[in-house]
C-alpha cells in the first residue's frame, strides 16, 4: 500500500475530472432555469448529460488505468475556499481506483435509469423537474466520490441529501411523500451532525480536512481521537446508508418515483456510507474499536432488514428492507478492515446492478398495474410481462446468491471474510450473515411467487401489460450485469487488484472455515430459504387480505421489529415532551429574555431614533459634540 | 508648552477689541454728513443698479457672473507664483500652467455655450 | 529666492485618476458643444470609458510601489486596489445613472434642477422625456476625486481631493426627478454638514502643519517619532483630521447625515455614495492612520476601537426601527463602516501591515458590490410616485416577482454575512485578522452587532416571502440593459466571492502595501 495520502498531480485528461461533476450540474441548471420552454426536450437533455458523463468516465478510467504504477491516484486542486490564516480549505478532485469504481457505477447505472425514466415518467407533467433533480443528484453524488477532502465530500454529501429529499417528495401533494421526505431529511441530519463534528475534530487536531493531510497525520493522533473520529464517521455513514439505528427513513423513502428508489435508494446514494468508511480506511485501520462498531452495526442491520423484509406485502418496501440488509453486508465487510474493503466494494457493485434491476422491474410491474404496490394483488404476472419477469428473475437469483450469479460471488466472499475474522466474534458474524442469506432467499422467493407466479389476484380494473422498450432495455442491461458482473470482477478483471493502490494488497489469512465449505453451507441455507418460501407461500392460495391471526414474530416483523415504534417512544415522545418543555421554557424564559431583549433593542432603537430629528442644526450639533468628545478623549489619552 | 502662541492670542484680543471699539466709537466721534453714495449698496465701485432698498434679492445671474469672476481671479493668483518661479521650473512649469489654464477654460467654454454669460 | 525644482511626475502611476478626471473634463466640453440629441449617448459612453479605462490602467500599473508628484500621491498596492475598486463600483453606479427603461420619463434625474418645486414649469417637466446629462461629468469628477482621496500622501492634496469628491456629490444629490423636495433637502443637508466636517479637517490640517511644519504624511510620521509626539497641537490636529474623515465614511457618531441623504438622493447616487465614497474614505483613513500616524498608534487606537463599537451598535440598533428600504440600507452602511473599522484596528503597525490591510481591502470590495446591487434592486420596485421604498410596499414581493425578490434576498444575505456569500468571507477575514491582533472583545461586539443587523435584513426577506402582497402594491419594473448588467455583475460577485474567494483574497494580500 502506498503511504496514505500521497497523490500524484493530475495532468492531461485526468485533470478534467471536475467535468464529471460539471456536466450534470449544468444539465440541472439548464433544466431548472430553462422553464417550460424545455418541457418537451427536458428528458432528452437530462439523459444526454448523463450518457456524456458516462463516456467521459470511461475515458477517464482508461486514462487512469494507463497511469504508471504508484501514480494511480491523481488529485487536482480546483480553488481555495476561504484561504484565511490557518484555515485553508481547498476544493479539489481526487481520482483514484476507488473513485473510479464509483464514478463508473454512478454514471453507468445512472444513465440506464435516466433512460428508463423517460418511459416511466412519460405521463408526469413535471417530467422536466424530475430530470433536473436527477441530474442534480448525479452531480452531487459524483462530487461526493471525487472530492479530495472531507469538506468537498461533505458538500456532495449534503447535495445528495437535498436531491434525495426533493425526489422523495417529488409528488409533494401526497402527504405520505411529504412526510417521508421530511423523515429522510431529519434522520439524515442526525448522521450529518456526526460527519460534520468529525470534520471539526479533524480541523482542530490536524489543521486540515483534505484526505492527504488527514491520512498522513492520523498516525500521530491519540488513539482515543482516532476512535472518536471513526465512530463519528460511522454515525454519518449510518444516517446516509440507512443502517441501524438510523434505518427507518429508507423504506419510507420508497414514496418517491421508482427510478429514484432504484438509483438513489438502492444503487448509489445509500452506499455513500460504505464509500465514506472505505475512503477513511487509513483512519479505521488505526482503531480496532471503530471497526468492531462498524461490523456490529452491519450485522444487526443485515439481520434486521432480512427479518422485516419477510413480513411486508408492499413490493417496494420489501426491496427497500432488502437494500437495508444488503448494505448491512457491505458494512460488515468494510468493518473487517483490509481483508474486507475490496469485498465490500465488490458487493456494492454487484448489488448496484441487481438491486437497481429489481427496482426497475418493480417499477415496470407497477407501471403495468396502475401503480399498485401490494403484492397480494399481483400474482401470475409472469405470463403477461415476459421481459420484466425474466430480468427480475435474474436479479432475484443474483440477490439470493444462486451459484455463479453476481451476488453469489460477492455475498459468499463477505460471509467468508466474516468467518475469517476469527474468534467468537468471527463465528457470530459469519453465522449471522449466513442465516440472513437464508432469510433473503425466503423473502425474495416469497416476493417472486406472490408477484409473478400463482393465480392472478388483480383488481378488477387492472390490465397488466409489458412496458415499452425504453424501459425494458435498461432492465435487460442491468440483468446482464447481475448475471455476469460478479464472475468478471472476481476472475476476469479482479476488482481487488484494481483497488490495490487504495487499500493495499489483500492480507494473507488463515481460513477458519475453508471457502468451499462456506460456499456449500451458504448454498444449502439459501436452498432451505427457498424451500421454506415454497412450503409456506406457494403451496397455498395467497389471501388478498393479510391474515390477522398471526404469530407475534410476524406481527413484530410487520411492524418492522418495532423500529418506528421504538423511534416513536424513545425519541419522538420524549422529544415531544422535551419540545413542549422547551416551548414552555422558551415562551416563558428565553422568549421572555429574547423578546425582552428585542423589545429593549427596539425601544433603544426607538429612543435613539428620536435623535434623528431631520434638522440640520441638531445634526451639526451632534457632529460638533462628537468632535469635542473625540478631541477631549485624544487629549485625555495623551495627557491623562 | 503653549508659550509660543500667547502672542497670537494677544493679537486675537487686540483685533477683537479694535473691531468693537471702532463700531462702538464711530457714532459718537464721527461727523454725520450723509449723501446718496453713502447709503447706496457697495458694488465694486460701479454705479448701483436700480433696486429697492432693504432685502430685495439679487438676480441669480449676478451670482453666475460673480462665480466666473472668482474662477479667473483664482487663476491669476496661480499665475503670479509661476511667473516668479518660471526660471527654475522651465518647460515643466509651462506645460503644467497650460494644462491648468486649459482646464479653467473648459469651465469657461461650458458657461459660455450654455448661456451663462447672457444677461437676458 | 528659494530653490524650486520641477517635481518628477509618474503619469503612468497617476493614469487611473487622470483618465477619470480627463473623461470628466471632456464631458463638460461635450455638454458645451455636442448637440442635445447626441449628448446622452456621448456622456454615458464617455463616463463608462473613463471608469473602465481607469480600471484597465490600474491593472496595467499594478505592482508599482512609489510616491510621485513630489511625494504628494502614493502609487502602491493599497492605493491601486482601492482605485480599482472605486473605478469598478463607479462604473456600475454610472450604469445605474444611465438606466432609461425604468422611469416613464426616461431618466431618474430632473431635467432642470433650478426650477422651483411644484411650479407649473416643473410639473410639466416632471413627466416629459427631457433629461439632463450633466450628472455624468459630475459623477466622473466625484469618482476621480475619490480615487485621488485614497491615494494622497499629502494632507493638502487629501483635502483638495475631499472637496473634489464632495462638491459634485452635493449637487447630484439634489437632482432626483421624483420627490424633489426630499432630494433637495438631502442635498442642502449634505452640503451644510459636509462643509462643516471639511472645516474640521482643514483645521486639523492647520494644527498638524503648525506642529510639524509639513503636510506630507511620511514627514509627519518622522517628526512625530522624533519628538515623541507629545504636543497638544499634534493630538488635537489628529483628532480633527479623523473627525473629518469619519464624517465622510459615515461612521457614528458622525453619521447623522447618512440616512437622510441616502433616502433623499436619487438611488443611483445613493449607490455611488454608499459604495465608492465609503471605499475612498476608508482608503484615506488607512493611509492617514498608518502612514501619517503609524508611530503614534497609542493616541488613536483606543479611540478608533471605541468608535468602531459605537458605529456597529448604532447602525445595527437603529436599523431595526426603519420603515424605509433606503434608510435601512443607510443604517446598514453605518454598521458596516463599524465592521470595517475592526479591520482597520487589526492592521498592526505600518511596517508589517498585512492581513488586516488585505482583509479590509477585500471587505471594501465585497461590501461595495453587494450594496450597489441592493440599491439597484431598490430602483426596480416602483409605484406611481417613483420608487416604492416603504417597507410595507415590499410585502409579498416574491409572489409578484420571484426573481427580483430572490436577487434582493441574495444581497441581503450578503450584507448580513451569511456563509456562501461574499459578506461572510469578508467578515470572516476581517474578524480573523482582528482576533490575531488580539482585539477579540471587539470581535465579540462585532458578532453581536452582526446578529442584530441580521434581524432587519432577514425581516425584509420574511416580508418579501411570507407576507400577503399589499393591495396597491408596487410594480416591479423591467430593467433595461444597464441595470441588468449591474444586477448580474453584483449578484455574480456576491456568490463567487462567497464560494471561491481565493483568487481575490490573494490579490488583496499582494496589494496590502502602504508606501510613504
Amino acid at each position: 500500500m502506498e503511504i496514505p495520502g500521497t497523490y500524484a498531480e493530475a495532468s492531461g485528461l485526468l485533470a478534467s475530472a471536475w467535468l464529471l461533476v460539471g456536466i450534470p450540474l449544468i444539465g440541472a441548471a439548464v433544466l431548472l432555469l430553462g422553464g417550460r420552454r424545455l418541457d418537451k426536450a427536458g428528458h432528452l437533455i437530462g439523459c444526454a448529460t448523463i450518457v456524456l458523463d458516462f463516456v467521459l468516465a470511461v475515458a477517464l478510467v482508461a486514462a487512469l488505468a494507463g497511469q504508471d504504477e504508484g501514480e494511480k491516484a491523481v488529485t487536482d486542486t480546483l480553488f481555495s475556499f476561504i484561504p484565511v490564516g490557518e484555515l485553508q480549505v481547498d476544493i479539489g478532485m481526487l481520482f483514484d481506483p476507488l473513485s473510479a469504481v464509483f464514478v463508473l457505477l454512478i454514471t453507468g447505472v445512472g444513465a440506464l435509469i435516466h433512460i428508463y425514466s423517460i418511459g416511466y415518467m412519460a405521463h408526469d407533467r413535471a417530467r422536466r423537474r424530475f430530470f433536473a433533480y436527477m441530474n442534480l443528484f448525479v452531480a452531487a453524488m459524483l462530487l461526493l466520490v471525487l472530492g479530495n477532502g472531507y469538506v468537498t465530500l461533505y458538500i456532495g454529501w449534503e447535495g445528495v441529501g437535498l436531491a434525495s429529499y426533493l425526489l422523495i417528495a417529488f409528488w409533494y401533494r401526497r402527504p405520505a411523500a411529504a412526510t417521508a421526505a421530511k423523515k429522510a431529511f431529519i434522520m439524515n441530519r442526525v448522521g450529518d451532525v456526526g460527519l460534520i463534528i468529525a470534520i471539526f475534530v479533524m480541523f482542530a487536531t490536524l489543521g486540515s480536512t483534505s484526505f492527504a493531510d488527514v491520512f498522513a497525520g492520523a498516525s500521530g493522533l491519540a488513539a482515543g481521537t482516532v476512535t472518536a473520529l471513526g465512530l463519528l464517521l460511522l454515525l454519518g455513514a449510518c444516517g446516509k446508508s440507512g443502517q441501524v439505528p438510523l434505518q427507518a427513513w429508507l423504506p419510507d423513502a420508497m414514496e418517491g418515483p421508482t427510478p429514484v428508489s432504484a438509483l438513489i435508494h438502492a444503487a448509489t446514494m445509500v452506499t455513500a456510507g460504505v464509500y465514506l468508511i472505505a475512503r477513511s480506511a487509513p483512519l479505521f485501520d488505526l482503531s480496532e474499536t471503530a471497526r468492531t462498531a462498524v461490523t456490529v452495526v452491519g450485522l444487526v442491520t443485515l439481520l434486521y432488514g432480512a427479518i422485516v423484509g419477510c413480513a411486508y406485502d408492499d413490493i417496494k418496501k420489501v426491496l427497500a428492507y432488502s437494500t437495508v440488509s444488503q448494505i448491512g453486508y457491505m458494512f460488515l465487510a468494510v468493518g473487517l478492515g483490509p481483508a474486507g474493503y475490496a469485498v465490500a466494494i465488490l458487493h456494492l457493485l454487484t448489488h448496484g446492478f441487481f438491486k437497481a434491476g429489481l427496482f426497475l422491474g418493480a417499477g415496470s410491474v407497477m407501471h403495468g398495474m396502475n401503480d399498485e404496490v401490494d403484492m397480494r394483488k399481483f400474482g401470475g404476472l409472469g405470463s403477461k410481462m415476459r421481459i420484466t419477469y425474466i430480468t427480475f428473475a435474474l436479479g432475484y437469483l443474483s440477490l439470493i446468491g444462486f451459484p455463479f450469479f453476481s451476488g453469489y460471488f460477492s455475498k459468499d466472499l463477505v460471509i467468508e471474510v466474516a468467518f475469517d475474522s476469527g474468534g467468537t466474534l468471527g463465528w457470530i458474524l459469519g453465522g449471522g450473515a449466513m442465516l440472513a442469506a437464508g432469510l433473503t432467499a425466503f423473502y425474495m422467493t416469497r416476493l417472486m411467487v406472490m408477484t409473478f407466479l400463482g393465480r392472478p389476484r388483480w383488481d378488477s380494473d387492472a390490465h397488466p401489460h409489458e412496458s415499452p422498450a425504453v424501459m425494458t432495455v435498461p432492465m435487460v442491461v442491468l440483468s446482464l450485469g447481475s448475471v455476469f458482473a460478479g464472475f468478471i470482477l472476481v476472475n476476469v478483471l479482479p476488482l481487488s487488484d484494481w483497488l490495490e493502490p487504495v487499500f493495499g494488497p489483500e492480507p494473507e489469512v488463515d481460513h477458519v472455515v475453508a471457502p468451499i465449505v462456506v460456499s456449500i453451507l451458504t448454498t444449502i441455507v439459501v436452498a432451505l430459504g427457498v424451500g421454506a418460501a415454497w412450503f409456506f407461500v406457494a403451496r397455498r392460495e395467497v389471501p388478498v387480505r393479510p391474515p390477522v391471526n398471526v404469530s407475534p414474530v410476524i406481527k413484530a416483523a410487520r411492524a418492522n421489529l418495532y423500529g418506528d415504534a421504538f423511534n416513536e417512544s424513545v425519541f419522538m415522545r420524549p422529544g415531544q415532551w422535551l419540545t413542549r418543555a422547551m416551548v414552555y421554557v422558551d415562551n416563558r424564559g428565553i422568549d421572555g429574555a429574547v423578546n425582552g431583549l428585542a423589545a429593549g433593542l427596539g425601544g433603544t432603537s426607538g429612543r435613539l431614533r428620536r435623535t434623528q430629528t431631520g434638522f440640520v442644526r441638531s445634526y451639526a450639533l451632534s457632529i460638533l459634540g462628537g468632535a469635542l468628545v473625540v478631541t477631549v478623549a485624544f487629549l485625555a489619552v495623551r495627557f491623562g | 508648552m503653549l508659550n509660543p502662541y500667547i502672542p497670537i492670542v494677544g493679537l486675537f484680543a487686540l483685533a477683537a477689541a479694535f473691531a468693537l471699539f471702532s463700531v462702538a466709537a464711530a457714532p459718537y466721534i464721527g461727523p454725520r454728513r450723509y449723501n446718496k453714495a453713502k447709503v447706496d449698496a457697495y458694488e465694486c465701485g460701479i454705479e448701483p443698479v436700480d433696486q429697492p432698498l432693504g432685502g430685495a434679492r439679487f438676480p441669480v445671474k449676478y451670482y453666475l457672473t460673480a462665480m466666473l469672476f472668482i474662477i479667473f481671479d483664482i487663476e491669476i493668483i496661480f499665475l503670479y507664483p509661476w511667473a516668479v518661479a518660471n526660471d527654475s521650473l522651465g518647460l515643466f512649469g509651462l506645460i503644467e500652467m497650460v494644462l491648468f489654464i486649459g482646464t479653467v477654460f473648459i469651465a469657461y467654454a461650458y458657461v459660455w455655450r450654455r448661456g451663462g454669460l447672457e444677461w437676458d | 529666492m528659494p530653490d524650486l525644482s520641477a517635481p518628477s511626475i509618474s503619469y503612468l502611476g497617476l493614469a487611473p485618476v487622470l483618465i477619470v478626471l480627463g473623461a470628466a473634463c471632456i464631458g463638460v466640453l461635450v455638454e458645451a458643444f455636442v448637440p442635445r440629441h447626441l449628448r446622452w449617448n456621448a456622456q454615458v459612453s464617455l463616463a463608462l470609458l473613463g471608469t473602465v479605462g481607469a480600471l484597465a490602467a490600474v491593472i496595467l500599473v499594478a505592482g508599482r510601489n512609489e510616491l510621485t508628484a513630489a511625494r504628494a500621491v502614493a502609487v502602491d498596492g493599497a492605493a491601486l486596489f482601492i482605485e480599482g475598486t472605486i473605478a469598478a463600483l463607479g462604473a456600475l453606479s454610472i450604469l445605474m445613472f444611465a438606466e432609461r427603461a425604468l422611469d416613464p420619463a426616461k431618466s431618474a434625474f430632473v431635467a432642470s434642477a433650478a426650477l422651483p418645486v411644484g411650479s407649473s414649469a416643473d410639473r410639466k417637466l416632471a413627466t416629459a422625456p427631457y433629461s439632463q446629462t450633466e450628472v455624468f461629468p459630475l459623477a466622473s469628477f466625484a469618482i476621480g476625486g475619490m480615487m485621488l482621496f485614497a491615494a494622497s500622501n499629502n494632507l493638502l492634496v487629501m483635502f483638495v481631493a475631499l472637496e473634489v469628491l464632495s462638491l459634485p456629490l452635493y449637487l447630484i444629490c439634489g437632482m432626483a426627478r421624483r420627490r424633489r423636495l426630499l432630494s433637495q433637502e438631502s442635498a442642502v443637508k449634505y452640503f451644510l454638514l459636509g462643509s462643516f466636517a471639511s472645516a474640521f479637517f482643514l483645521y486639523g490640517l492647520a494644527l498638524i502643519y503648525g506642529y510639524s511644519g509639513t503636510v506630507d504624511l511620511g514627514e509627519i510620521r518622522e517628526v512625530a517619532a522624533r519628538s515623541g509626539a507629545s504636543d497638544a497641537l499634534f493630538v488635537t490636529g489628529l483628532a480633527l483630521l479623523i473627525v473629518g474623515l469619519l464624517f465622510k465614511a459615515g461612521i457614528a457618531p458622525f453619521h447623522a447625515w447618512t440616512p437622510d441623504v441616502y433616502q433623499g438622493a436619487p438611488t443611483a447616487v445613493t449607490a455611488l455614495m454608499a459604495s465608492c465614497t465609503k471605499v475612498a474614505a476608508f482608503g484615506a483613513i488607512l493611509r492617514l492612520l498608518y502612514v501619517g500616524f503609524g508611530t503614534s498608534e497609542w493616541t488613536w487606537r483606543p479611540l478608533i476601537y471605541t468608535i468602531a463599537i459605537v458605529s456597529m451598535v448604532v447602525g445595527a440598533i437603529l436599523g431595526i426601527t426603519q420603515t424605509d428600504v433606503k434608510r435601512m440600507l443607510a443604517y446598514s452602511s453605518i454598521a458596516h463602516a463599524g465592521f470595517l473599522l475592526v479591520g482597520v484596528i487589526a492592521l498592526g503597525d505600518a511596517a508589517t501591515a498585512g492581513r488586516g490591510l488585505s482583509s479590509t481591502l477585500f471587505y471594501l470590495l465585497t461590501y461595495g458590490l453587494t450594496t450597489v446591487g441592493g440599491f439597484a434592486v431598490v430602483t426596480l420596485v416602483r409605484d406611481g410616485d417613483g420608487e416604492a421604498t416603504h417597507l410595507s410596499k415590499w410585502a409579498g414581493l416574491a409572489s409578484r416577482s420571484p426573481l427580483t425578490a430572490a436577487v434582493m434576498t441574495l444581497f441581503l444575505l450578503g450584507l448580513a454575512g451569511l456563509p456562501l456569500t461574499s459578506g461572510f468571507t469578508g467578515k470572516f477575514a476581517v474578524f480573523r485578522a482582528a482576533i490575531d491582533d488580539g482585539a477579540w472583545p471587539l470581535v465579540v461586539v462585532a458578532l453581536l452587532a452582526s446578529a442584530i443587523a441580521a434581524f432587519f435584513y432577514l425581516r425584509l426577506v420574511v416580508l418579501m416571502y411570507f407576507s400577503a402582497p399589499a393591495e396597491d402594491g408596487p410594480t416591479v419594473g423591467v430593467p433595461g440593459l444597464p441595470t441588468t448588467i449591474v444586477l448580474a455583475v453584483t449578484a455574480a460577485a456576491t456568490v463567487i466571492l462567497g464560494l471561491a474567494p481565493g483568487a481575490v483574497l490573494d490579490l488583496a494580500e499582494q496589494a496590502a502595501v502602504l508606501v510613504g
